[in-house]
């Protein structure tokens, strides 16, 4: 087991992967994987960049982000405390609930009417990003390298020239009715 | 003291709105200056990729509000650089819709029949093609195929693409490369050059004050072209006329803000806003199913597994623009495609209790991606959105260098609205989990609000100056020679794609434009073919001319 950590960045890194982790949850990277809960087989929004896309300031959290992994120790205290369960003081707070508490909070920080929903959508919505879209790198480079979200979904290789296009489209035959009342220009009358 | 530039007609936005009246006065011997907050990116900057900062980022804009959200085109082109070109024309019945307000809520003058001759003019202008059968997308196919199954109809439905460009590429919100959309880039706003209107993009005007001699003066903050949170030198540009097409999400914020100089603005300005009526649903469709339901099969042995594949929409259902059903009970569905980034976030687990937007049995389902099947529903929303004091500087505050921002709009559903979503989910439902062909779940609101494509309405033309900003000529009540004519013009949902009618309605908007101009000492005809020289559309609105560039 790792020792406890006493660093502020190691703190502040392992609250946002276990948040990016809870939008898009993964496999663990090493059996003392902490930050990931290890929900799911195959990369979620950390193996996918999460991290990587936050920290670059075109996201607009950046800056934000010590804010974020504050708050969400704040948060998770508080809901460890309301539930009765006991927090590891070897990892950070957040990261020490298990998988389905971290989903439970998340889900209270989003709800229409929590005072903090817009941070906590936002946050959430750059951690799906990074696994949908892999907004931090070139898609072609991110494809090629393997990008677990990517490939995930299966998203097609581009041609050589970095361009998709797909020669074969449609199933090429007539597969309903029209609408009778549909005016020579083709819209509806 | 720094000297105002002077100017005949000053355009604000440069979307359909702007686009058009920037040709047509330009073409009549005005002197047009176009600001665009946007870049002016062409088919060469257009990528086929999701960094930020690619296209795809700097060439739209997202902003989240209280209740609903909307993304839009930020370039000069606006939404027509990154639409996905569907061009039908408005049902007759939409028209004569009353809406919250007890009354017809369009123009007396507006109906179908008296716009139809301006949507020919549009359709002059703008290359729209009758997508057939051989042009419909797998993911547009199996809609059609699913719509048959459950006896119902289903079209191909009119596009601005020319079809023996389009590679397929699913790339059309990041922009064109291949220029096979027929974007504003490729016919309005090239003609508007040609006759010496001037594009100043990475312009965003902030407000509107008076100037001595009765005209307008137009202030202006200069955009970085790469991180737009960031702002360069201010200006003003005077004009004896302002059309402001700023997109109905930015336009009544522009006014607002404009108060103060300008004195009190119309009740609705920054009222009665629609989001058309959108609302999107994910298919997550069984193959096996497709195959022996639906008899489809595609190359390699695939039945679908197609949703990266093709364009925008290309099949939709009409089947309940039926005049005949109350209003609230109208909508229509089409196929959609919607790229990563921004169309995943929202879909939600079909079958599941309790948010599911984020997840383990979210990621199950994003790795079914590409059998997924998008359907967007237009119903008749209720003009609920309202928005709220302005920002500081342009219409929301930016988060992240593009495309993020936090605006204003305020967006309360009220029952009807709920019920005509429910109506649409429902039909939806019956369609694509016949016979086990899909499992379907609508996009959550609970995230980011409703989300619209389509914003409408926030300052729209009527004959009630208590719930209209403008009069139906789209001039500006009591500030004279302030035109409007984008989407915010628009006085509600449409049930079927916008562009066509908002560009319809900017055409009709001219003619009085050109009379304001005039009165104005302006040297200006009117009378422009279109941009390609065509003059038949010209020859069709000719006996409407007179009634509309009277006062
Ligand atoms: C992804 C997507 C797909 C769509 N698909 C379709 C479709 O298939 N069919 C269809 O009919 N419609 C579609 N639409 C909607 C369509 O694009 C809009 O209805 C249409 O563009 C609105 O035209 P407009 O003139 O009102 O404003 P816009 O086209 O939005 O133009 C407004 C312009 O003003 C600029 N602007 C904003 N604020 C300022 C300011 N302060 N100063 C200067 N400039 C400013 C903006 O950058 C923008 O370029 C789609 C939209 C999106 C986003």
């Amino acid at each position: 087991m790792r020792p406890p950590s006493t660093d502020v960045d190691d703190t502040r890194t392992m609250t946002l992967e276990a948040f990016a982790d809870t939008i898009v949850p993964g496999e663990k990277r090493s059996p003392d994987d902490r930050a990931i809960a290890g929900a799911t087989t195959g990369g979620g929004a950390v193996q996918a960049g999460a991290l990587e896309l936050l920290g670059w300031d075109a996201t607009g959290l950046t800056e934000g982000l010590d804010g974020f992994a504050t708050a969400l120790t704040g948060h998770a205290t508080a809901y460890a405390l309301e539930h009765g369960l006991d927090l590891d003081p070897a990892v950070p707070p957040f990261v020490s609930l298990a998988f389905e508490h971290r989903t439970a909070l998340v889900r209270r920080l989003t709800t229409p009417g929590h005072p903090e929903k817009e941070l906590w959508v936002s946050l959430a919505l750059f951690c799906n990003m990074a696994f949908d879209s892999a907004a931090h790198m070139s898609t072609a480079d991110a494809i090629a390298q393997g990008h677990p979200g990517l490939l995930a979904m299966g998203i097609e290789k581009p041609d050589a020239d970095g361009r998709w296009r797909f020669p074969n489209f449609s199933y090429g035959r007539p597969l309903a009715r029209l609408h009778p009342d549909t005016t020579p220009t083709g819209s509806p009358s | 003291m720094t000297s105002t530039e002077r100017t005949d007609v000053l355009v604000v936005g440069s979307g359909f709105g702007g686009a058009i009246a920037a040709y047509h006065l330009a073409a009549g011997g005005a002197r047009v200056v176009i600001l665009e907050r946007g870049p002016w990116l062409t088919g060469q900057d257009f990528d086929h990729d999701f960094k930020l900062g690619s296209s795809y980022t700097r060439a739209f804009d997202f902003t989240v509000g209280d209740g609903m959200s909307i993304l839009g085109g930020n370039c000069v082109g606006g939404g027509s650089v990154v639409y996905f070109a569907a061009m039908p024309r408005a049902p007759r019945f939409v028209f004569e819709r009353h809406g919250g307000i007890g009354r017809r809520m369009w123009p007396a003058s507006v109906s179908r029949d008296t716009l139809d001759p301006w949507y020919d003019r549009v359709a002059e202008s703008i290359p729209i093609t009758q997508q057939n059968w051989d042009d419909v997308t797998y993911a547009g196919g199996l809609w059609a195929a699913a719509c048959d199954h459950a006896g119902r109809t289903a079209n191909p439905v009119p596009a601005a693409i020319d079809r023996s460009k389009c590679v397929n590429c699913n790339w059309m919100m990041a922009g064109c490369h291949f220029d096979a959309k027929q974007s504003l880039l490729l016919n309005y706003l090239p003609a508007a050059v040609a006759h010496g209107a001037e594009i100043r993009p990475l312009h965003e005007v902030q407000q509107i004050s008076r100037t001595d001699d009765g005209g307008y003066r137009v202030h202006y903050d200069v955009m970085d072209d790469e991180d737009y949170r960031l702002r360069g030198e201010s200006g003003t540009i005077d004009a004896k006329i302002v059309v402001i097409a700023a997109g109905a999400g930015a336009t009544p914020v522009i006014l607002q803000r404009s108060e103060a100089t300008l004195g009190a603005m119309p009740h609705a300005v920054g009222r009665y806003f629609s989001g058309n009526g959108e609302r999107l649903n994910t298919a997550i469709i069984n193959e096996d199913k497709v195959r022996e339901v639906l008899g489809l099969e595609r190359e390699n042995g695939l039945a679908y597994a197609a949703n990266q594949i093709g364009k925008g929409p290309v099949v939709a259902s009409w089947d309940r623009l039926d005049g005949s059903l109350p209003e609230f009970e109208r909508f229509s569905l089409e196929q959609l495609y919607f790229p990563p980034g921004l169309g995943t976030i929202l879909a939600e687990v079909p079958g599941a209790t309790g948010p599911s937007w984020f997840g383990v049995d979210k990621k199950e389902i994003l790795k079914r991606w590409q059998s997924w099947l998008i359907i967007f529903q237009m119903i008749e929303d209720n003009n609920e959105g309202v928005f709220g004091p302005p920002p500081a500087k342009g219409n929301a505050d930016r988060l992240s260098q593009q495309m993020l921002g936090v605006g204003r709009l305020k967006y309360d559903p009220t029952p009807q609205t709920l019920r005509a979503w429910a109506l649409a989910d429902a039909e939806v439902k019956d369609i694509l989990e016949r016979d086990g062909l899909a499992e379907v779940a609508a996009w959550t609101n609970d995230v980011v609000g409703a989300y619209t494509v389509h914003p409408l309405s926030s300052c729209r033309i009527g004959d009630d100056p208590a719930t209209s900003a403008l009069d139906d000529r789209n001039e500006l009540r009591g500030h004279p020679g302030i035109f409007v004519t984008d989407g915010s013009a628009v006085p509600g949902a449409l049930t079927v794609n916008p562009a066509m009618t908002i560009s319809a309605l900017a055409e009709r908007a001219i003619p009085g434009i050109v009379a304001a101009a005039r009165e104005r000492g302006v040297d200006v005809t009117y009378g422009a073919p279109a941009p390609d020289g065509s003059t038949s559309g010209r020859r069709g609105v000719a006996p409407l001319i007179p009634s509309l560039s009277r006062r």
